[in-house]
């Protein structure tokens, strides 16, 4: 930005980002929780229930657990790398939730750029699994790291294209003046308009985020836990929380994006933002409990075959019809 | 960095290492095995110990991996971590004593074990069996079958990602377990069959209980196909994956749902009719497509035959005694003499043969495991392919791991 920086607004920032940490924490638990009830609802299981009332506090005794354990590193692993790997994996991310418009007085950080913000920071992501599986000197680790980067690299286009149909569309990167360019129906949001340009957004964030059934990173049964096998602890818990993390991050984007944001058929504000957003997470949940995983041949030729080819035209046929 | 060091923790190196010349690269320094699994042609190879804890061995089969990025170059399972002696145990056991063991070479389809050794000893004693007890023999490792190839199905898919078909299976196999609980009493290692007979008579809610679950798998099965087999993930993942040609399936002597899923239709029940499974009316699933998805639909293909079975045999239930009244007490000596015996299991082809001098025991006793020849097929199948193949080729193979070892 420029000289006009003034301490208000880095203490807004730095408010912002204690918000931000608290909110990812809260919701972090809250995810966990979430997926075992929806995997137990989809598996005809009752999932936790042990732990509290129905089980809501398995999830604050599971992250009790990880950070009461020891931090094991290794023999011959590299000590920089292998506990730089985790910090850099979740701190990033937290970046990634200022410029979000949960509301209109809701947002950490209202920049004109923060669609480039997010997806700058955004890349932070991949560094992390690649210094977690290249420093654990794990095999294993280093074949995960591997997947990761092919994979990031990969869905990181048609994402873009994606991104960039909408931003031309609206005229700017500002997430708040996305919002404000879509109506409270939903037949006002971008999805109407951008059908294509979300499923490629979604399905690439799947990616992206390394969820089931793009989880080829720590893909279980071939890797036994790809980049994170050697972490446990809190080690383990960082990068457990930086997923969650980055799922509430390419959900939330996804909602300004596509969804219309905050706005809803009447009550504007953060519940309509915060519904969507959990709307989409509950179907991200919804896929990883169904589908197997896919190759990961077959991973990238369905981001080099199928996502950036339609990504292409869909931003052309965008950029043409905005012409006339 | 401690490029001398050992890379295992146990701090031994390799004893060959450095005699042979062998163990060049560090990679492979470690116990007397990995040590001969040498550093192929290509020195930018990656060696990977798979096993023996891996989420996708199924126990605990050891595979050493020669990769080239993720492709394998070699692959060369090792046994042995399960290894319980249960032939030598065979020949220190009196015939009656060694039933137990039966339950437990092949924990999935144990009443198969239970009939191949007891066929094999009836055979060499001459001890007959009424009609009413084969055809409890038939329902009850029927059943067994089913439950191993639910159980099978649902660990499959965890092998290729996919979490909750185990579950769907896990909740028809209960139904399975509780009705082979009142016929056997027990709920995995069974050994129920006796020479003569079986242990118990089945009972009105036993008969009632299998009425009542033929009818509730076919309507689950449509829903197994509709939720998983078409799915279009999987299809991609083992269509064409793991191709077994014939001559291989020869080769190796696999037999079951592998050779049948090569399109060979050799299946005992029908190649060495034994019992009464000449008296039912079924069909022997074969299909020619020769990959994963074949021995996939194989499997499920014999789970509907299965039902077809036991829907014949438990109306046609024959009324009389579960025991010849003159089967033999449990310490009656084996004559001299040889007896083989083979049945279908749900891997493939289960033989036991005995050899008996006269004595308290037999002198000799050898176990024909299915999975021993079918996994013995691994390492030239997965030759070329991606590691996620590896993985999906080793679930198709349908490996239990103890049953291999013995």
């Amino acid at each position: 930005m420029n000289a006009t920086i003034s301490f208000d607004s880095v203490l807004h920032v730095v408010l912002a980002l204690v918000g931000v940490a608290v909110f990812v924490g809260l919701n972090g638990l809250l995810l966990v929780y979430a997926e075992r009830k929806v995997a137990g609802f989809i598996q005809r299981r009752p999932g936790p229930y042990e732990v509290g009332p129905q089980g809501i506090l398995q999830a604050v005794a599971d992250a009790l657990k990880l950070i009461g354990k020891q931090l094991v590193r290794p023999d011959r692993a590299d000590p920089l790398l292998f506990w730089m790997a985790p910090v850099l994996a979740f701190f990033p991310v937290l970046l990634l939730f200022l410029p979000i418009p949960f509301s209109p007085l809701l947002t950490g950080w209202d920049v004109n750029l923060g669609l480039l913000l997010i997806l700058a920071f955004a890349g932070f992501n991949v560094l992390a699994l690649l210094l977690a599986g290249w420093g654990s000197n794990n095999k294993y680790g280093l074949l995960g790291a591997a997947r990761a980067v092919a994979q990031s690299v990969a869905y990181e286009i048609p994402l873009l294209l994606a991104v960039l149909a909408i931003a031309f569309q609206e005229g700017t990167l500002s997430l708040t003046a996305i919002v404000g360019g879509q109506g409270g129906m939903p037949w006002q949001w971008n999805i109407v308009v951008q059908p294509l340009a979300f499923l490629i957004f979604f399905v690439s964030a799947l990616g992206e985020t390394n969820r089931a059934p793009f989880d080829l990173p720590e893909a279980e049964s071939e890797l036994t836990a790809g980049f994170h096998t050697e972490y446990s602890g809190m080690g383990f818990g960082m990068f457990f929380l930086a997923e969650y993390a980055n799922m509430i991050v390419a959900c939330s984007v996804c909602t300004v994006l596509f969804l219309g944001g905050w706005k809803g058929p009447f009550l504007d504000g953060a519940w309509w933002f915060l519904a969507k957003v959990y709307g989409l997470l509950l179907s991200m949940m919804w896929f990883r409990w169904t589908y197997p995983r896919v190759r990961f041949d077959q991973l990238l030729n369905l981001n080099w075959r199928w996502l950036l080819p339609l990504g292409v035209l869909n931003l052309l046929a965008t950029a043409f019809v905005m012409k006339l | 960095m401690h490029s001398t060091e050992t890379l295992w923790s146990n701090g031994t190196s390799c004893p060959a290492a450095s005699a042979d010349g062998g163990c060049a690269d560090d990679q492979i320094a470690g116990d007397g095995y990995t040590c001969r699994f040498e550093q192929g042609a290509r020195p930018e190879s990656l060696i990977l110990n798979m096993g023996p804890q891996h989420p996708s061995t199924h126990g605990v089969l050891r595979v050493l991996l020669e990769l080239d990025g993720e492709y394998i170059v070699r692959a060369e399972p090792v046994l042995g971590y399960l290894h319980r002696m249960h032939e030598k145990m065979a020949e220190v056991k009196t015939p009656a004593q060694f039933m137990p063991n039966m339950g437990r070479v092949d924990y999935l389809h144990a009443l198969a074990w239970n009939w191949a050794y007891v066929g094999a000893v009836e055979k060499l004693a001459g001890i007959e069996i009424p009609e009413r007890a084969e055809y409890l023999r038939v329902i009850t490792c029927e059943l067994n079958r089913i439950s191993s190839h639910l159980l099978w199905w649902g660990a499959y898919l965890l092998d290729l990602g996919a979490f909750t078909p185990i579950m769907y299976a896990f909740d028809d196999r209960e139904m399975l377990l509780d009705l082979l609980q009142l016929m056997t009493g027990s709920r995995l290692t069974y050994s129920s069959f006796r020479f003569g007979g079986v242990y118990t008579d089945a009972s009105p809610a036993f008969v009632q209980g299998v009425r009542q679950f033929i009818p509730h798998l076919r309507s689950r099965l449509p829903m197994y196909t509709a939720l998983v087999t078409e799915n279009i993930i999987l299809r991609r993942r083992i269509e064409e994956v793991g191709v077994i040609p014939q001559d291989m399936v020869t080769r190796y002597g696999a037999s079951g749902p592998v050779a049948r899923g090569s399109g060979i239709a050799y299946d005992v029940r029908r190649a060495e009719p034994y019992s009464v499974y000449d008296r039912f009316d079924y069909e022997i699933p074969v299909r020619h497509e020769e990959c994963s998805m074949a021995r996939y639909m194989v499997r499920m293909a014999e789970i509907e035959q299965s039902l077809r079975i036991i829907e014949q045999a438990i109306e046609s239930l024959p009324d009389g005694e579960h025991m010849h009244p003159k089967a033999p007490k449990p310490s009656f000596k084996l004559p001299a003499g040889e007896s083989y015996f083979a049945v279908e299991g749900a891997r493939g082809k289960i033989g036991v043969w005995i050899a008996s001098d006269g004595g308290k025991t037999p002198y000799r006793v050898k176990l024909r495991a299915p999975g021993f020849s079918n996994l013995a097929l691994f390492a030239e199948c997965a030759r070329g392919t991606l590691l996620a193949d590896a993985v999906a080729i080793l679930g198709s193979l349908d490996m239990v791991i103890p049953e291999i070892d013995r």
